[in-house]
């Protein structure tokens, strides 16, 4: 999950204004984000997508502020 | 009669108190309203209090507006009733959609722990009914994430619509235009960072959030939504 475009990112902002100090110039547009990983019940990979993305929309992400991206895999245990 | 106004409780909540010490002050009847109510029927207005509800996890408000009260405030502010979100009750409403925005973290990412002066924007809302604008207040903030956010036209539109209600004078955390609080389109929600309870008494080195709290407990005499 990351900000939006056009939402300010004042913790994406400060890293940036570190990364100087490792020697390490021209690194720019820095967004901080958040990722959630969890297992998921699903009759197939389409299921599976469709009840992540819910999860994302309705309550891991803020759409006034945030936007998600969301990928799913089978899981070590359904193999 | 006094007035009987709800304060919302979630678990992490911690400014309960202080809001009802304050509205008690003013004569107002005040009670605490545990976050599992499924109704809100019976008071005359709501207040969300500032504090950390469910430990802010995620984001602030972003589980807490999952909490079994929020479809009671939700349909109690549907009915034109009164409701209040003080910082961490600004951010609930926000999260569920009952007011426009969201509170980012502030700008420098800094937690911010001073006193403000807010300037009373519109006079027609249930937190500022009567209140001359252009009225300053000295009124205390509490937060990391009160650094107001919206799209270009949310912006547009709240000022078209005489919706931002207080505006900073001295902008501590970056919040769009200035924007310490705002109300719905129908004027009876309203949310603000700063803390009119914590300015509620000499002791606490300004009475300016009495202002605030009268306004309110006029409105809710005025707008009681039918049970």
């Amino acid at each position: 999950m990351l900000l939006r475009d056009g939402i300010a990112d004042p913790q994406g902002a400060t890293i940036e204004r570190a990364l100087p100090a490792l020697g390490l110039n021209g690194v720019t547009a820095v967004r901080a984000g958040k990722s959630f990983h969890f297992d998921l019940v699903a009759a197939d990979e389409p299921d599976a997508l469709a009840r992540a993305t819910l999860v994302a929309d309705r309550l891991l992400a803020n759409p006034v502020i945030e936007e998600s991206r969301v990928t799913v895999r089978p899981s070590a245990a359904s193999a | 009669m006094a007035p009987r106004i709800g304060v919302v409780l979630f678990p992490g909540t911690n400014c309960e108190y202080d809001a009802v010490r304050a509205l008690e002050r003013l004569g107002a009847t005040a009670e605490l309203v545990w976050h599992g109510a499924t109704t809100a029927a019976g008071y005359d207005a709501l207040i969300l209090p500032g504090g950390f509800a469910h430990g802010d996890y995620l984001r602030p408000g972003a589980i807490a507006r999952f909490s079994p009260v929020m479809d009671a405030v939700a349909g109690y502010a549907a009915d034109g009733g009164p409701v209040v979100g003080i910082c961490n009750g600004f951010q609930v409403l926000t999260e569920a959609g009952l007011l426009p925005g969201a509170l980012q973290k502030n700008r420098g990412l800094r937690f911010l722990c001073t006193t403000t002066t807010v300037r009373v924007e519109g006079d027609d809302t249930v937190l500022t009914a009567g209140v001359p604008v252009g009225t300053e207040l000295a009124i205390p903030i509490n937060h990391f994430e009160g650094n107001y956010t919206c799209d270009r036209t949310t912006l547009d539109q709240l000022r078209d619509e005489g919706r931002v209600v207080l505006r900073y004078t001295d902008n501590p955390n970056g919040s769009i235009d200035d924007i310490a609080g705002v109300c719905n389109a129908g004027r009876n929600v309203v949310g603000l960072m700063p803390h009119p309870e914590r300015a509620s008494d000499p002791l606490l080195g300004s009475e300016d959030g009495t202002v605030l709290f009268r306004a309110l407990l006029q409105s809710a005499g005025a707008a009681t939504p039918a049970a």
